[in-house]
């Protein structure tokens, strides 16, 4: 690391506790740089974790489980179930005949419960007012960035099966 | 023997070394915005953005290692050129 070092005829003490009171200004600014010089290489080391992180990841796998059968629920009514881990609450609704939607129950805002508002048709948070769509999960209106992850259905006979959570 | 005259000033040494601090600090605002959106992005489940996020990052920490260099350099020089003058 030789070629790092500036070249000097100065000994390194001299450098950085100088006899001249002047000459702080100059020492005390350059040890500063060098501090935000090595906060910046942790901001980059931190870019590099998270690109090592996004290599190794491995594509989720999602578990088949039934969720309800159809008519368990009336038109417009909910069910609460977990998927895909029994920590992961979802609400299903059945939005016509034989239509049902499924999204996580988490706010994507700050981890609120968020619940089904029939007279609006809309899901909504009671922690700051986000409501998301009924069609997509898109955000409506309130602080929520991202939409709600969708749990996608499959009607297997009677049965609704969950089988992959989008977004 | 250069003449007295030729010598840079001590506080223009200064001013520069403040110039590039605050191009480091400009430089830095930008990476930790830039990494507080790569982990954002990357918590979201969205992949393709951390390359970028990372070769942006690098560059400018390339440019602050150049902007210490700089720094390093001019207080090397306004230093050892104010000596050389007292040594006269």
């Amino acid at each position: 690391m030789r070629w790092l070092r500036r070249v000097s005829s100065e000994p390194l003490w001299k450098e950085e506790f100088s006899v001249h009171t002047a000459d702080e200004r100059y020492v005390t600014r350059r040890q500063l740089t060098k501090f935000l010089v090595l906060t910046s290489l942790g901001m980059f080391v931190g870019n590099i974790w998270i690109v090592i992180r996004s290599l190794l990841r491995k594509p989720p796998s999602f578990p088949q489980r039934v969720v309800a059968t159809h008519g368990e629920i009336p038109v417009g009514g909910v069910k609460l179930f977990t998927y895909p881990a029994d920590e992961d609450h979802c609400i299903l609704i059945r939005t016509g005949d034989s239509a049902y939607v499924a999204y996580s129950q988490t706010c994507t805002h700050l981890s609120c419960a968020v619940y089904y508002s029939r007279e609006n048709d809309r899901l909504e948070c009671p922690c700051h007012q986000g409501f998301f769509s009924i069609k997509d999960g898109a955000v409506l209106q309130g602080p929520p960035s991202r939409p709600l992850p969708r749990i996608v259905l499959e009607v297997r006979g009677d049965q609704l099966i969950a089988s992959e959570v989008k977004g | 023997m250069p003449n007295s005259t030729d010598l840079p000033p001590p506080s223009r040494g200064l001013t520069a070394i403040s110039g590039a601090m605050s191009l480091i600090a400009v430089l830095l605002i930008v990476q930790i915005w830039l990494l507080s959106s790569a982990l954002e992005s990357f918590l979201a489940g969205n992949q393709h953005t951390a390359v970028p996020a990372a070769i942006f990052s690098g560059l400018m920490f390339l440019a602050c290692l150049g902007l210490y260099f700089f720094v390093d350099h001019t207080d090397l020089e306004v230093r050892s050129t104010r000596d050389r003058g007292e040594d006269r």
